[in-house]
This record gives C-alpha cells, structure tokens and sequence, in this order.
C-alpha cells in the first residue's frame, strides 16, 4: 500500500467542511432557486425510463426543503439519480439539482452505512493498482460469464456491467522506465510545462492513452509532468462514500496547488476526473478552499485544452488527412463542463475527417451506477437512444471521452470506441509502443 | 343543532378563548365558543410562532418574563403534540449595546429562566449560519409552537369532556357576536350572526368571556362600555427553508427584527411594531420588509439574498389601563402582561369579563385568571386544573413542525396517492379526506390550505391551486363557474402574500404563475364574483 490508501485528512470529529461554508455558497441552497417548471425532470434520462426515480426536481430542490440539516436524509429515492448531472446543466435558474442530490446520497451512506457493493466499487483505484500483478487471471475472471453471474448473485455488481480488463502494468511505471530511458530536457519556463492527470483508468487499464496524451502533447512542445496523484474520487463520491472522496480530493488538490500556483495547466484525459477536480470538490464535497479554487481553474479537460491552444495560435495544425466519418458521444460529466464541444472543434481541424454528434444525453453507465443489478436495466434503456443511432448510422467506431462510457457504448453497440486522443496523435503522425494498442486508422 | 341557552359563551376562537372553553369545561360549565371565521384566523393565526422562554421580556417586563416560562413549562407537559423544542438561543453583535448582556443575565435569573453561557464557538458549532461576529451567546429554553394545533387541542378536549356528560361544550365556528343582550345592567347573552347565511340568532348566557383579542374593545363596546386596547400591527417574512434549528433572538433591548423561528420548513423573520386603528389592519409595508431582513443578515449572513417566500401581520391587543399613557408610539416598550377585567366591579355591568393583552405563551393563565373570574360571577367554586393533565392528542393536527416528518412518510409508502401539493407534499388522499372533514359545509381552498399547507411552498400554490381545484370540482360537484371562482379567491389571496416580495426569485416565480394563470388559463377574464357568491364559494 502506498501513502495515499491512508486518509490524508481525518475528518472524524470536525464538522465536515461543507457546513462550514457559508450556507449561501453551499449547493444546498441553490434549492431556493427552483420554480418548480419541471425543466431538469423533463430532461433527467433516468425518470424517463424508470418509475422508481420521481426525478430530479423531486428528489432535488423539493426533498432538501424537508431535510433536517445535519440530520440523514429521511428519503431513498434519491438514490436512483445516477449523477449525471444533466439536471443541473439545464436547469435556467441555478439550481445544482445533481450536487443536491449527490450529498442527500451521502447522508443515506451516513444512516445505512455504505455497502460492501459500493464500497467495492469506490476503490477501483484500489483494484485498478492492486489487480495489476494478477493481470491474466482477473482478466480471465472478468470475462468469464459463469463467475460474473456469481458475482452478481453475491455481491450485486451486474453480470452485464461492462468491466475493463487490466493492462498488466501502470501507466505510471511506464512514465518512469520511459523517463529514464529517453531523459526529457530540464524545462525552466513554466509557460512550457503541462501537467497530466491520468486518473485510475489510464493507469492501470488504458495506459495506451496516456501514453498517446504525452506523445501529442510532447508533439505540441510542451514539457510533460506527472505528479503523483490518486484516484479522482468521483467514483466514491457518486456512492456517497464523501469521507473517501474527500480523502483522494484533498491528496489531489495538495498535489497539484503547486502548480496551479505557477499558472502550470493541468489537462486530462478522462472528461469525468476532470469535471471533479473543476467542479465537484468544490460544489459537491464542500472543499471550498484556496488551493481547491485555484486547482479548479487551472484543470482542462485534454481536447479543452487543445482547443484553448489553438485560440492562442499555440496548437501545431499540420494535420495528416483521414478520410472517415464518426459519430461522437458527448458524456454528461463533459457537458457537465459547459465549455461546449471541443472534441468537434478539434477534431475539426483535422482534413477529411467528419465527427457527428449523437443526440443523447447520456449512455446510461454514470460512472458506477451501471454496474449495479438493481440499476444496470435502466442504464441500458438510458443508453438505448444512443444505441440506436449508433445502429442506425451502421458505424463501426465511436468517439466518446470518459472510459466508462465508451465501454458501455461498446456493451450496448458491439461497436468500438475511441478516445480523441488516438485521432489527434494518428493525425500528427504519431506512434507508440504498445502491444495492446491498434491505432484506429491503420497504414 | 346550536344550543340556546348556555352558562357561558366565549367571544373568540383564538388561543386565549380556546384555552378558557376548554378550562370552563373542566370545571363542569357549559360552554359555547364563538368565533366569526375559524379558529386561529386571528392573531393567533399570524403570530410569529414563540413558545417564549420570558427572555425577551426579562429586562423590560420581568412580571411577563415570569408568566412566559411558568407557562412555557406547563405547555410543554400539556400539549406536546403543538412545540418543536427547537431551544432558543440569545445572540448579541458588536452593533449591539455591550452593557444589555450582564443586565440580561441578572433578570433571566431573576425571573428564573435558565440560561446557559456558551461561547461564539460553541453557539456557532450548534448554529453554523450564525454570523462569527457574536459577542455573547446564550441558550435559553424557546421552543416552536404551532398555534393551529394548540387551539385545536383545547377545543378537541373541550368536545371531549362534554361527550362523556350532560354538559356541553361546542364551537361556533363562522359566527359574530354583533349585539350583546343586557337586562338590569346584566349581560345575559348575545345575538350572533351566521357569516356566511346572514341568519341571526340569541343565545342566552349567564355570563360572556370576552375574548376577542384585537376585536376585545369592540366587542366589549357592543355593551357601551370602553376598553381600551392598543393595536400593535407587526409583520413577519417566512423564508423558503429553515436556516437555523434553533431559536435565534438578538440579545438587546427589544425591537424590530429580533427573532428568527425555526417552523416546519420555514423560517420566520420578524417582526415590527406599529401602531394601527384597525383589529383586522394585515397590511405590509416596504420598509418593514426590508427592516427585518436587513436585521436578519446580521445574525445569518446571507439570508438577505435567500429566497422570501411570503409576509404577514398580524395585530397584537396590548392593553393599555386607562391611567397609563406612555406616549411610547412603538409597541415594543409596552407590557405584554395581560388583563382580566371584570366588568361588574369596574363598570357595574354584570355577566361580562374581558381578557385582553398578554402572549399565545401565556394563553392558558390568561385563560384561568379569567374563567376565575367568570366562576365567581357564576357562583362555582371548582378550581382550575389545566396545568396538571396533558391534553389528549387532537385527531386533527398538522404534525407539521417535524421537518423531515412527510417526506420519511412520503418515501415510506404512507402517503399513497397523487402528489397534489409538491412543495409541502399533499397528496390526493389528504385533500379528498379533508373536504369530507367539512360535510355539508362549503369548502374554500384557504380552507385546505389552513388544513394541509397546501400552496404554502416555495411556489405560493402556483402548480397545486389548480389541481386541488379539480379535485375539490370532482368531490363537492359543484358547478364550473364556483370552482373556478374558488380557484381564482384562492390564487388572489396567494398573490397578495407575495406582493411585499416581488424581487429575484419571487419576483420569476410570481411570472411564471402569473403566466399560468392568468395567461395560459385566462383566469382574469372570468367574471369577478360577487359579495354573496364570495362568501358560499
Ligand atoms: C406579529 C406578532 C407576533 C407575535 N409573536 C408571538 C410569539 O412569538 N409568541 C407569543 O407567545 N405571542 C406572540 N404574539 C402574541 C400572540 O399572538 C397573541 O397574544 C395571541 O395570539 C392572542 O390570542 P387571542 O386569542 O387573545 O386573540 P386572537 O387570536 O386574535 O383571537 C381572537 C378571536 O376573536 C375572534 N373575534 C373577534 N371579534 C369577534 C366577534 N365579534 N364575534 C366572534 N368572534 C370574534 C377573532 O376572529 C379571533 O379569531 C404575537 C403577536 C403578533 C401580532
Ligand atoms: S431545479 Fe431548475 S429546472 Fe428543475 S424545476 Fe427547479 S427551476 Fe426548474
Ligand atoms: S443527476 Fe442525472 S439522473 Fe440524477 S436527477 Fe439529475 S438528470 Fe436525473
Ligand atoms: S474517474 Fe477516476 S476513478 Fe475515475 S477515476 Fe477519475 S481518477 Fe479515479
């Protein structure tokens, strides 16, 4: 185990940091906000397919009126909002409807105690680190139908949910071989420097893609670093687990404030580690502090953060043709960001090539919440709009950003799916060594 | 079936009038309570929600101070079902005078209030909202009560006591007393009028309780004597949510803007002070809006720009003997004690007492100094013993000062049905057992709002009126016309709580009502009712 298993904070015994803030910052209080025009539950995906879920307006500014503060939430509904957080985009009045919801989550975790399941499933950072030695045999057992259905049977976790297999090495390990192999130049000009944040994802299943971030942002110029950095903590925010959460972020935003400080960016591959750091330590878990405002405003998600390169006249254009047309999934944490649509801008630069946007809000998956037997048929009939345009264009490839929803676009389509990223480094050229690794146009 | 003949008729279906009924009853008295619209409409029904602990007064008015925790100690025992024990705590700023505090201290003790020293921590550990600027804090012993199930648990034992025997003990409800009738300088009963019908009628009595709060100088001047009463209008602001768990009352000398009540899902700021002529002067002013919330913000930081959600007054009956003239114009500076006067020894006029001034606190000691009184007129001698036993559980409570009550019922499968009310969490079943509570009587939705909280949320009935509407259409089977005429009383009344608010959020939800209502339903065009059909609608 390294440092960061252990809690960086002990919040035991303070008051959490959320009630210390002053309540008009607090997102509870966007509830005053709400008129009750039943936008955010016209628009929630999950009330649409499910009558268990009253919706967000419900769930949301309503219920938090009726809630005993500091007290644990008298209700369980709640529990059905996957935290999409598409309630809270289009809310036009300010309500942080998901925000609400997702701390209402944390006082039910208060009053029931967290389950073995959820537990389970906030420390895939954990697993992620811990299963990489054990590679072809977890691999093995996340593939096998029988031990899924037992492991459903036991422990809940959906035989249909789409795990990821491990890469059998991290990405971070590779950082440090590479490092010493290839020595980079010593970078003094902070304006030259980036720093990159993996999240669990990239380093233990995907490492492929943090390796093709580096080459493109090495192709751009710019001087890589990759602190050391945990897990995200969205996975165990989204279960109410806060106190863990707020351990990972608080071990985040200490290693990262330095930087921030410098005016060093941070950039991301996976749109929902991001949408944490910018947004939800702050809205959601109550770390309100200097340092976590500063990080915020200095973390871009990766494709944000070309586009933001290429407004400068920073980002390199000599893009090589491909001729292919894709449909591009949107996560909800991405448009969680509301900085638009990047990828499209980006991608659009790139001669021949045609990304299309699907119109769906979300594939249903919200990071943890498909992975559940109680929740995984409703996230695939809120994946099935989605899935049906995918048919529908008979394509074979989608783009989409967040790891988890690409696997479950892959679960609900059978098509592949790729991150920006790998059309970006194939249109600069760009290669790397990885045996698991195809690049989605060939020679 | 209306008696006409009883031993005692209470004018007053307030706190102080509900509290004396149910006392007479005890003592073996047959009663009738009479009350010109319903109970708790009047400045029980508007009042700010203090259970007081006698803090507020120890300085100014130890002898009321007194009164307020004797009481307060006794309402807890009898009437559990009406208080929240929220606590209450005294919070002093650096705005405010530094040498109140130390003379506070010493009159709480004096008029043996406990009061517990805490530090700005400790205050702010139990109250996070509170501002850090505290100077001194202290914990008394307030509580919430509501007053609707107060008044409704007197009345409910009054009914009780009075089934089990010959007596009898009921309530009038919709009915003035417009002409007291005397005989040989005795009253010796009074004539009522159905408000709603225009029928009169004499009930004999041998003697009346006047108990009519701000009306009590009118009504005592049906029998051409004076009593003087001074009305204090103050205005209170409701907040969408509660803010605080606690009482918090400012630690000076009393003025405008000292309390924030924790009740149910709101929190009421409050309240002013200003002199009117009228017992039903509910009007709000500006500056008295932006008086409390500006008084507020320096308690809670912040709570200025939260959502208001509705403002009131209600008028306080202060009495004022006739040999005191304070020439004091604000009514914070006068006593809260109240008055039993009896009329035979003050103007020779026999088989009449007035009880005027004092606090929903002390409406019970009011209640027995007055019904003593009355005995004495009466020639019995039974004792009073309101304080000693609980009142039963009325079946008819709100049970709405528990804040997370309807919503664990709600998530818990105990309140089925459609959700009518979303705000407050009315759902169909609630509503069509409500109307069936009326009879034959007609049903108002201000009725049901009284009774449910229906349209109270943050919304103002804006998404409920409509549907409560329909369902009320379905139940009663009245015409269109009616219910719609119902609706449209209903959200005028809703708009006119909300008029004194009409910035940000308010402001946006009042159009989108407006635009449901009157745009979409076109509910302006309809023909404005008149008096008669008002009145039976
Ligand atoms: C703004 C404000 C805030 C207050 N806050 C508090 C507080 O926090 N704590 C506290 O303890 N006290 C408080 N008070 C004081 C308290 O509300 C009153 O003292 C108490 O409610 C008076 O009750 P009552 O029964 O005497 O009068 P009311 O409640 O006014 O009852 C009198 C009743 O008589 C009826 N009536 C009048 N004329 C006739 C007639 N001719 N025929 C038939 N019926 C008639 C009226 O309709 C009315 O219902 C507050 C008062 C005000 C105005
Ligand atoms: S939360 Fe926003 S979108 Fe939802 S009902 Fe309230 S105001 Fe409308
Ligand atoms: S976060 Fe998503 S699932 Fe939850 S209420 Fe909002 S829109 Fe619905
Ligand atoms: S989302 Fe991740 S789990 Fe996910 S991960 Fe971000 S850093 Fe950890």
């Amino acid at each position: 185990m390294t440092d960061h298993d252990q809690p960086v904070y002990d919040l035991s015994g303070h008051t959490p940091l959320i009630e210390q803030a002053p309540l008009a910052r607090q997102a509870a209080f966007s509830a005053d906000h709400c008129l009750k025009c039943n936008i955010c539950t016209a628009a929630c995906p999950v009330a649409a397919v499910t009558p268990l879920f009253p919706g967000p307006k419900t769930v949301g500014p309503q219920a938090q009126r009726l809630r005993e503060p500091g007290q644990p939430s008298p209700d369980h509904a709640v529990d059905y909002c996957s935290s999409c957080g598409i309630c809270t985009l289009v809310c036009p009045h300010g309500v942080k409807v998901m925000e609400i919801n997702t701390q209402a989550k944390a006082r039910i975790v208060e009053r029931d105690g967290l389950s073995l399941r959820n537990w389970f499933l906030s420390r895939n950072e954990l697993w992620g680190r811990l299963g990489t030695p054990f590679a072809p045999l977890l691999n093995f057992g996340v593939r096998s139908r029988l031990l899924r259905l037992l492991a459903e049977k036991l422990f809940k976790v959906s035989a249909r949910g789409p795990l990821p297999g491990w890469a059998g090495y991290t990405f971070r390990g590779w950082w440090q071989r590479e490092q010493k192999q290839h020595p980079r130049p010593a970078q003094h000009d902070d304006s030259q420097r980036v720093v990159f944040f993996h999240g669990c994802s990239t380093n233990t299943y995907e490492p492929f893609i943090g390796k093709l971030a580096v080459a493109v942002l090495e192709h751009i110029g710019l001087h890589v670093e990759i602190p050391p950095q945990t897990c995200c903590g969205l996975p165990a925010q989204s279960n109410g687990d806060f106190d863990a959460a707020r351990c990972y972020a608080r071990h985040n935003i200490e290693a990262l404030a330095d930087y921030a400080r410098r005016g060093i960016p941070i950039v991301g591959t996976s749109a929902s580690c991001m949408t944490a750091i910018k947004g939800d330590y702050r809205h959601v878990l109550g770390l309100d502090d200097d340092d976590a405002q500063l990080v915020a405003v200095h973390t871009y998600d990766f494709m944000e953060f070309l586009w933001k390169l290429h407004q400068e006249g920073r980002l390199p254009t000599g893009f090589q043709p491909i001729e292919r047309e894709y449909p591009y999934h949107a996560p909800c944490q991405l448009k969680a960001h509301g900085f638009g649509r990047p990828v499209l801008d980006v991608l659009s630069l790139i001669p021949g090539l045609k990304a299309w946007e699907i119109d769906a809000d979300c594939c249903g998956i919200a990071g943890t919440y498909g992975y559940k037997a109680e929740k995984r048929a409703i996230a695939e009939l809120v994946g099935w709009p989605l899935a049906e345009q995918v048919h529908a264009a008979g394509a074979g490839t989608v783009i989409c950003d967040t790891e988890t929803c690409r696997w479950q676009i892959t679960a609900l389509t059978g098509a592949n799916t790729i991150h920006p990223v790998e059309l970006v480094a194939a249109a600069y050229g760009l290669t790397i060594t990885d045996k698991a690794y195809t690049p989605p146009v060939g020679e | 079936m209306t008696p006409t003949a009883v031993d005692v008729l209470v004018v007053g279906g307030g706190a102080t009038g509900a509290a004396a009924a149910y006392d007479l009853a005890r003592r073996g008295v047959r009663v009738l309570l009479v009350e010109q619209s319903d109970l708790s409409t009047g400045t029980s029904g508007r009042y700010h929600g203090l259970l007081h602990s006698g803090g507020r007064y120890a300085v100014g008015d130890p002898g009321t101070a007194a009164e307020c925790i004797t009481e307060n100690r006794i309402l807890r025992h009898i009437a559990p079902f009406a208080i929240e024990d929220t606590g209450g705590l005294f919070v002093a700023t650096p705005d405010d005078p530094a040498d109140h505090p130390a003379r506070w201290v010493d009159a709480c003790r004096a008029a043996g209030i406990d009061i517990d020293a805490l530090t700005p921590a400790q205050a702010r550990a139990q109250e996070p909202a509170l501002t850090p600027h505290i100077t001194a804090a202290y914990r008394v012993p307030d509580a919430a009560c509501d007053s609707f199930d107060l008044v409704h648990g007197f009345v409910e034992a009054m009914r009780a006591l009075c089934a089990h025997s010959t007596l009898c003990g009921d309530l009038l409800a919709y009915h003035r007393v417009i002409r007291l009738v005397t005989n040989d300088n005795s009253v010796v009963g009074a004539e009522v009028e159905n408000v709603r019908t225009g029928d009169r009628q004499v009930i004999h009595a041998a003697c009346v309780l006047n108990a009519a709060g701000p009306w009590a100088g009118m009504v005592a001047g049906l029998s051409g004597i004076t009593v003087k009463v001074k009305l204090d209008r103050g205005t209170m602001v409701a907040m969408n949510t509660r803010w605080v768990n606690t009482i918090i009352n400012r630690l000076r000398p009393a003025d405008d803007g000292d309390i924030i009540v924790p009740v149910g899902t709101v929190a009421v700021l409050g309240t002013t002070s200003v002199t009117t002529n009228r017992p039903g002067d509910h009007h709000v002013e500006n500056w008295e809006v932006s008086k409390i919330l500006g008084e507020a913000d320096a308690v809670i930081p912040g709570i200025r720009q939260g959502r208001a959600l509705r403002a009131w007054a209600g008028v306080r009956p202060l009495y004022e003997p006739p040999d005191i003239d304070h020439g004091d114009t604000s009514g914070h500076g006068v006593q809260r004690r109240f008055a039993v006067i009896d009329h035979r020894v003050r103007d020779q006029l026999g088989g009449l007492v007035t009880v005027v001034g004092g606090k929903l606190t002390t409406c019970r000691l009011m209640a027995e100094e007055a019904v003593n009184v009355v005995c004495d007129q009466l020639g019995v001698d039974t004792p009073c013993t309101t304080a000693a036993e609980p009142l039963p559980l009325p079946a008819f409570r709100q049970q709405y000062h528990r804040l997370d009550h309807r919503l664990r019922k709600l998530e818990h499968g105990q309140l089925p049905g459609q959700l009518i009310c979303e705000c407050e969490l009315v759902t169909r079943p609630q509503i069509e057992a409500a109307i069936a509570g009326y009879g034959d009587h007609p049903v108002a939705l201000d009725d049901l709002r009284r009774d449910l909280r229906l349209g109270m949320g943050p919304c103002q009935s804006g998404f409920c009126s409509v549907r409560a509407a329909g369902i009320l259409h379905e139940v009663k089977e009245h015409s269109n016309l009616k219910v719609t005429r119902a609706l449209k009383d209903f959200v005028d009344e809703r708009f006119r709580g909300v008029k004194p608010l009409l910035w940000g959020h308010q402001l946006r939800q009042l159009y989108l009502d407006e635009l449901i209502y009157r745009r979409t339903l076109g509910l302006d065009r309809l023909i404005a009712p008149t008096p008669e059909e008002r009145l039976d609608s």
